[in-house]
């Protein structure tokens, strides 16, 4: 079968475009529908708009995110996978008037080195670790991680992840935001433009928590529709429908304050329903 | 505050882990991240001690795997930087090892191993790909001071590991040193380390095992730059080799030993030429590159090679290499612990050592060595 990719799939149309003052090239070799371009542009518009960009230093693991390590224009050193914020602990204890962040997927930070981040949070290292969270191993090719949520099938888990068979995901957000060194603690999501912006606005809190000396955190829940074996199109709602319902998107701890799942989803409830009201009186602004 | 050049530059009554904190920090070394393991401890609690003075940073690691990794990254930023602990807990390094050397990254390793049997561990690097690091094996304290310090100067000039190879004895036995910034010339300006400066510019850098590199410059690749590291060790192979030796001239029988065992050796055939034995000894200093043209030459026209190791035997696979058919080589060494494995047991003692060199210098390679003395006999 051949696929006309001269027009777009559906009726996707372009309303705009931008690109990050902080990437140096568009061209990647990522998928058609992931979502881990989305959440980097959060980061690297943030790291502009706080005006840091001559001292940001990026650690970054291995993933299909490895890839943005020659794309970004910014300093980053390239650790093993797991290890990118103990690597991150060491660059900022030398250059601790630098903004640090790591770049890792859920198999990342959550599988192989699960002790660095939560060791680096307690320890309370003036760093920001964001995590890709798409709950697969994108890159191997669709298997399960450590957050895929119950019932999603992975390569590994073909009739879906069984909790008496494979175990429980592991809210890793939630984890960290119990530990006192972390001082602020979100979870986004790029499943539409709403999100998108969200997830900005946590990046920016978060790089601005590690300027006042704490530690912070930012999940951001990414689609990964080849790994997830769903259609480009449904990845976004397979994200918001499949992942975010278990890995549920807000932020987790503000001002030394933890906020339960049920807190999120009530507050996420009620942000739903004041988009739809603006919509009905006229659209948003 | 402790002031460290008084503290340092005073001869004094040091065990072997203050002097390589010491050193490390009198050659400029302002990071040190561990885990405390059995010798290696006290190594990490001077660096504790120590480095907040000078400005410098020692974490106390929640793993062996933290540990390498911080290095790792206060490594990238131009600092020298160190880690360490026992060959156990060096297993545990051994991916980062690899890749911090192909990332060329200058790390210092002090491995204070629970005798010689993590040789292989050291000299071949435990971990994948085609590596090696260089390896510094001293003698006793005066040389730990010395070699510490070159550590740090040799892994600036090659942009490749260096691990300084002691056991429990080079971790506290105590001797009178003086620790003083020792020179030895000059090393390439760091321009790949990152401050975050360079970010915005269009000219950012990028500090990676793969050979890859920003968008615009043109990659290295991956095979290319597996072979500019090939190039670069065997300019090492080359270059760096050291070795110790003494009355080889005349000798029959040469002793092939390093480390603090080495220091036993030396001692038991300075004895041995006083009553007319014609035996000699080397002493590599470099166990990688391996110092294979002075054991050569050694080995010219000798009727026995003997190599004493605290272990089953490893050393003697690059003896063989290096005398390749010159003599025989054989073993007078082996596996010798204390009861509880940290230290050294009853085969590092002075007679027993001689009795075993003169044991092949009079009955050959193929002579039998006396059996080990009964008593459960520890140095500490």
């Amino acid at each position: 079968m051949t696929i006309d990719t001269s027009v777009p799939p559906s009726d996707a149309r372009q309303v705009g475009q931008h690109t990050p003052e902080l990437l140096l090239t568009g061209e990647h070799h990522l998928c058609p529908g992931c979502g881990e371009p989305l959440a980097l542009r959060c980061l690297l518009d943030t790291i502009t708009d706080l005006g840091v960009t001559h001292r940001t230093i990026g650690v970054v693991g291995i993933g299909c995110y490895t890839a943005f390590t020659t794309s970004l224009d910014v300093d980053v050193v390239q650790a093993l996978h797991g290890r990118a914020p103990s690597v991150a602990t060491g660059v900022k204890r030398m250059r601790p008037d630098r903004v640090v962040f790591t770049l890792q997927g859920d198999g990342d930070m959550v599988n192989e080195g699960l002790q660095e981040v939560l060791h680096t949070a307690a320890r309370g290292e003036a760093v920001t670790c964001v995590l890709l969270n798409n709950g697969v191993f994108g890159e191997t090719g669709g298997h399960m991680t450590a957050t895929t949520v119950l019932g999603q099938r992975t390569k590994n888990t073909l009739e879906g992840r069984d909790a008496g068979y494979h175990g429980y995901p592991i809210l890793i957000g939630d984890l960290i935001a119990r530990l006192d060194g972390a001082a602020y603690v979100a979870r986004g999501s790029v499943h539409n433009a709403g999100a998108v912006a969200r997830t900005k606005k946590m990046v920016r809190r978060a790089l601005e928590a590690q300027e006042a000396g704490g530690f912070s955190f930012v999940e951001v829940l990414t689609m990964c529709p080849t790994g997830w074996f769903v259609p480009t199109a449904d990845g976004p709602e397979y994200l918001h429908e499949t992942l975010g319902e278990v890995h549920v998107m807000g932020e987790l701890k503000v001002d030394g304050r933890v906020r339960s799942t049920e807190e999120l989803r009530v507050e996420n409830v009620a942000r739903q329903r004041e988009i739809e009201a603006r919509l009905a009186a006229g659209g948003l602004d | 505050m402790t002031s460290i050049a008084v503290q340092s530059a005073d001869r004094r009554l040091m065990e072997g882990s203050e002097a390589i904190a010491l050193a490390a920090i009198a050659a400029g070394c302002r990071f040190f991240a561990g885990y405390p393991m059995t010798p290696f401890t006290e190594v990490l609690e001077h660096f504790a001690r120590y480095l907040p003075d000078v400005g410098g940073t020692c974490i106390n690691a929640e793993s062996e795997l933290e540990a390498v990794g911080m290095a790792w990254g206060a490594l990238a930023t131009g600092a020298r930087a160190a880690t360490g602990s026992t060959g156990q807990g060096l297993s545990l390094m051994q991916e980062s090892f690899a890749e911090i050397t192909l990332a060329e990254l200058p790390l210092v390793i002090f491995d204070l191993a629970r005798g010689q049997g993590d040789y292989f561990q050291a000299t071949r690097g435990g971990g994948h790909g085609d590596y090696r690091h260089l390896v510094l094996a001293p003698v006793d304290i005066t040389e730990t001071v010395e070699l510490t310090q070159l550590a740090f100067h040799l892994a600036d000039r090659w942009r490749n590991p260096v691990l300084v190879y002691g056991d429990y004895l080079t971790a506290h036995v105590e001797e009178a040193v003086a620790v003083t910034a020792l020179d030895f010339g000059p090393v390439p300006d760091k321009d790949w380390a990152l401050d975050g400066s360079a970010t915005g510019t269009g000219a950012s850098r990028l500090v990676s095992p793969l050979g890859l590199a920003k968008s615009g410059a043109e990659p290295v690749g991956i095979e290319a730059h597996l072979r500019a590291i090939d190039a670069k060790q065997r300019a090492i192979t080359a270059a760096e080799p050291r070795a110790e030796s003494g009355y080889l001239d005349d000798a029959e029988t040469v002793v092939v030993a390093f480390g603090s065992p080495a220091r036993f050796v030396r001692a038991v055939v300075r004895d041995l030429r006083a009553g007319g034995a014609r035996v000699g000894y080397v002493r590599p200093i470099t166990l990688w590159p391996f110092p294979a043209d002075v054991v050569a030459d050694a080995a010219s026209g000798v009727r026995t090679v003997a190599c004493f190791e605290l272990c089953a035997g490893q050393m003697i696979d690059d003896v063989r290499l290096a005398v390749l058919g010159r003599a025989p080589v054989v073993g007078i060494g082996g596996i010798s612990t204390d009861g509880s494995g940290f230290g050294v047991g009853r085969l590092l003692d002075m007679d027993t050592i001689r009795a075993r060199i003169l044991a092949v210098h009079e009955g050959g390679p193929d002579a039998e060595l006396p059996p080990l003395p009964d008593n459960e006999r520890t140095l500490w």
